[in-house]
């Protein structure tokens, strides 16, 4: 009897609240319903442990400033964040998902830090009607609606990071016009995101108009480079791009040091070698090497860092921090928007008329930059990287980080 | 019974094979060939190419033999303890690594205090002497905690409980030291280069490859000239009969341990100064995997053997992406050399199953 009576309220419930939400929602995919004291709810899937845990550091981090700025508040209400561990894999990014889902309080999440995480994180994220704009994704399947090119765009998915076309195409870019190579070639590692970079930065320079004379790959692991090195210096290249990690990418750059052939070479690497162990571990045969990497220089952006030596101590652990405090601000900027006030004080806010208001992000003033997003969420203008150059101060005196000497945001000044 | 055996024995799909003849025989024939012609072909075409000068073949030759001394190091702690146990230990590779990542601060603080640049030869002495006891502690008190409980156990359980160590290692000492990436200081003079003919090798390939001989012959000479030697392989004959025979059988095997474990730590230091970079805890994962390839294909249990089976597939490593795979027209090449070398054993396996130089092993024994 008890039984019976519990289902009977619980079926009462249902109904008296579905009617109340159906009554003043009107999106397509359903809405939050904020009771008068409900918090707005947000959260944030990154690599809080493992490896990269520093990533995931970084980005919270960032997240957290902007949260701090607006003193913890939106629409007048407390601001809930709601930390999930996406790790730095795919599945990872499934299980955090899969917590995010369930609590349909959630209106958006910051993240993730890895792109494979995204790939098996977007799908739930997407089929659960809410959204995600990530700070450190930078694989361009993600961004690709394309299913049959291999894209992995769904509907709800945004991110303030460069798309590693930008950092290929600026590797490409930097070598042909500032450094005058004619000839390029490119070694990767096996991993998805070296693998990229390279072939993008292959590509661009082919298309540019430069010479593509090899490209080729190592294992995770290799100490001995000799082999596909001495294959590179059957016919020298003016630049060697090798956008991959610590250990290999030391390996490759004082290896080259002993191939005949490869001595007026220029060693070129990425985001993954930007790290300051890199200089001090390859010795002198990383001075004059140039590293591609984010790179932020503005006023705001020095506050930013104050903000953050005085709230965390230190300096941020990796690249990333500004892109989540850009993405914090556009989702927190969205909900503001389509948020409606009810005359009991409830708040509705549409999931879909959410998305439309991140899509319709235009020229929203980050510190990265400008963002404007296009219609499959690439939101970052790719402006917000650099070139670096390693000189004998990173190598013998411990300098870091070294100086950018060029970057696409100072150019494209100088061009205007 | 016995007739209809025979019968299907000879018979490969159906067809009557040569009397004397089975399928494996006539599959692995075929697979001898395949290889073969694959290694012909691969090769003849790439030379044909003339892509490479005979300049960078010889380069290539000995930056393979350098690379093949490390692994040969590595492999005769791997063929001393299977010579004397049966047992494989995997956590080897990660006793090597103990060596290597302890002594990359000493070596640090020593080039500080200007020692290492003032002194270079002794430094590193001192320095390899240092691993070496490292090694050795942790090689002994692995045989100690993890191994000798277990010693009359079923042969799998030891070589579980190995891999479980390996990774305790690893752990352990990236709790103590640290996840990041360690670089050795560099040495003056093993920066320089010898004119050898129409090829500058660098010095610090022909230190790695003497210092690997040397060890060796030492090794050799305390196995073959000595009592404790002449006790080890009484051991690895017969551990029953060495005990009647008055040798302490436990003392032995410790022994053996804290041998393979200094070779292990001196090769750390050696690998140090010849590749400087990557020093971290996870360093002795592949070299362990490619030592126990090397003591395989050499013969395990066979001291020269294993040292023939580090150079044979450091240069194989070095040379074979180049001359088989380029020349069968396979892109990234480099990226399979480790299928070319895991093939070269396959290869070695079917002509000779006992490896180079090792014996057939006898039933007790196997």
């Amino acid at each position: 009897m008890k039984k019976v009576a519990f289902l009977l309220f619980a079926i009462f419930l249902t109904f008296t609240f579905g009617a109340q939400a159906d009554g003043h929602c009107s999106d397509e995919i359903g809405c939050v319903v904020l009771a008068p004291d409900d918090p707005v709810t947000i959260g944030v899937m990154s690599a809080l442990s493992g490896p990269v845990a520093f990533l995931g550091e970084d980005s919270v981090g960032g997240v957290e400033i902007a949260l701090n700025r607006r003193d913890g508040l939106v629409l007048g209400r407390e601001i809930e964040l709601i930390t999930e561990d996406s790790l730095c894999s795919a599945e990872g990014g499934q299980t955090a998902a899969q917590k995010i889902a369930s609590d349909d309080q959630i209106l958006g999440v910051v993240g993730t830090s890895c792109s494979g995480a995204a790939a098996s994180a977007l799908p739930v994220i997407s089929a659960a009607g809410m959204l995600m704009i990530s700070p450190s994704n930078t694989s361009p399947a993600l961004t690709n609606a394309d299913m049959d090119a291999g894209g992995l765009w769904q509907p709800g998915y945004y991110r303030t990071a460069h798309n590693d076309e930008f950092q290929g195409a600026m590797a490409a870019e930097y070598a042909l016009n500032e450094l005058g190579a004619a000839s390029a070639a490119t070694i990767h590692d096996g991993d998805p995101y070296t693998d990229g970079l390279q072939a993008v930065m292959a590509r661009t320079f082919g298309e540019m108009g430069g010479d593509v004379v090899f490209q080729g790959a190592v294992n995770k692991g290799d100490t001995d480079m000799t082999a596909i090195l001495t294959e590179i210096a059957t016919n020298p290249p003016d630049v060697l791009y090798f956008p991959i990690f610590e250990p290999e990418g030391n390996f490759v750059a004082a290896q080259s040091q002993n191939i005949p052939g490869l001595e007026d070479t220029i060693l070129m690497g990425a985001d993954g070698l930007l790290v300051a162990s890199f200089p001090e571990a390859t010795g002198e045969a990383a001075i004059g090497m140039y590293l591609s990497g984010p790179y932020l220089s503005s006023e705001d952006y020095s506050a930013f860092l104050a903000e953050w030596d005085e709230e965390f101590g230190g300096a941020p652990p990796s690249g990333f921090h500004a892109h989540a405090y850009d993405a914090a601000n556009m989702l927190l900027d969205a909900i503001e928007s389509v948020a409606v006030e009810q005359e009991d004080g409830s708040i509705v806010i549409g999931r879909q008329a959410l998305r439309d208001a991140v899509s319709a992000t235009e020229e929203h003033a980050g510190l990265t930059g400008v963002l404007t997003c296009n219609e499959t969420g690439d939101c970052a203008t790719g402006e917000a990287l650099g070139m670096y150059l390693i000189t004998e101060a990173e190598v013998k005196e411990g300098k870091w980080p070294p100086d950018v000497i060029w970057s696409k945001a100072e150019a494209a000044m100088d061009d205007m | 019974m016995t007739q209809t055996r025979t019968v299907t024995r000879n018979r490969l799909f159906g067809i009557p094979l040569p009397a004397g003849r089975t399928g494996v025989d006539l599959v692995i024939s075929a697979l001898r060939i395949i290889i073969v012609a694959l290694v012909v072909i691969g090769a003849s075409s790439t030379l044909l190419e003339g892509r490479f000068t005979f300049e960078q073949w010889l380069a290539l030759l000995f930056a393979g033999l350098a690379q093949g001394s490390i692994y040969a190091l590595i492999a005769l702690g791997y063929t001393l303890v299977y010579g004397i146990l049966r047992m494989i230990n995997f956590a080897h590779g990660d006793v090597f690594m103990a060596g290597a990542f302890t002594t990359v601060f000493l070596a640090k603080s020593l080039q500080q205090s200007g020692f290492l640049d003032s002194q270079p030869l002794l430094a590193i002495l001192i320095l390899m002497g240092f691993a070496a006891l490292v090694s050795m502690t942790v090689a002994v008190l692995l045989e100690r905690i993890a191994y000798r409980p277990l010693r009359n156990a079923p042969r799998l359980v030891p070589l579980i409980t190995a891999i479980g160590a390996s990774f305790f290692l690893q752990y352990t000492f990236r709790g103590l030291f640290g996840s990041g990436f360690k670089a050795y200081p560099t040495v003056a003079f093993l920066r320089g280069t010898i004119a050898v003919g129409p090829i500058n090798i660098p010095v610090a390939q022909i230190f790695v490859f003497l210092s690997a001989i040397v060890l060796m012959f030492c090794l050799y000479w305390l196995v073959e000239r000595t009592r404790i030697g002449k006790a080890m392989r009484s051991v690895s004959e017969d551990k029953e009969v060495a005990t009647l025979m008055g040798v302490n059988v436990d003392l032995i095997i410790v022994f053996t341990f804290a041998i393979g474990g200094a070779l292990a730590g001196a090769a750390g230091v050696i690998n140090g100064f010849f590749r400087p970079q990557g020093v971290n805890f996870f360093m002795g994962f592949f070299p362990g995997i490619k030592a126990f390839t090397a003591a395989v294909l050499g013969g395990i249990g066979n001291i020269p053997g294993a040292m023939l089976g580090g150079m044979f597939l450091g240069v194989i490593e070095a040379i074979g992406p180049n001359l088989v795979l380029n020349g069968l027209g396979i892109p990234s090449a480099n990226q399979l050399k480790d299928v070319i070398a895991f093939t070269m054993l396959v290869l070695v396996l079917i002509f000779r199953p006992q490896g180079i130089l090792g014996e057939r092993l006898s039933a007790e024994k196997a």
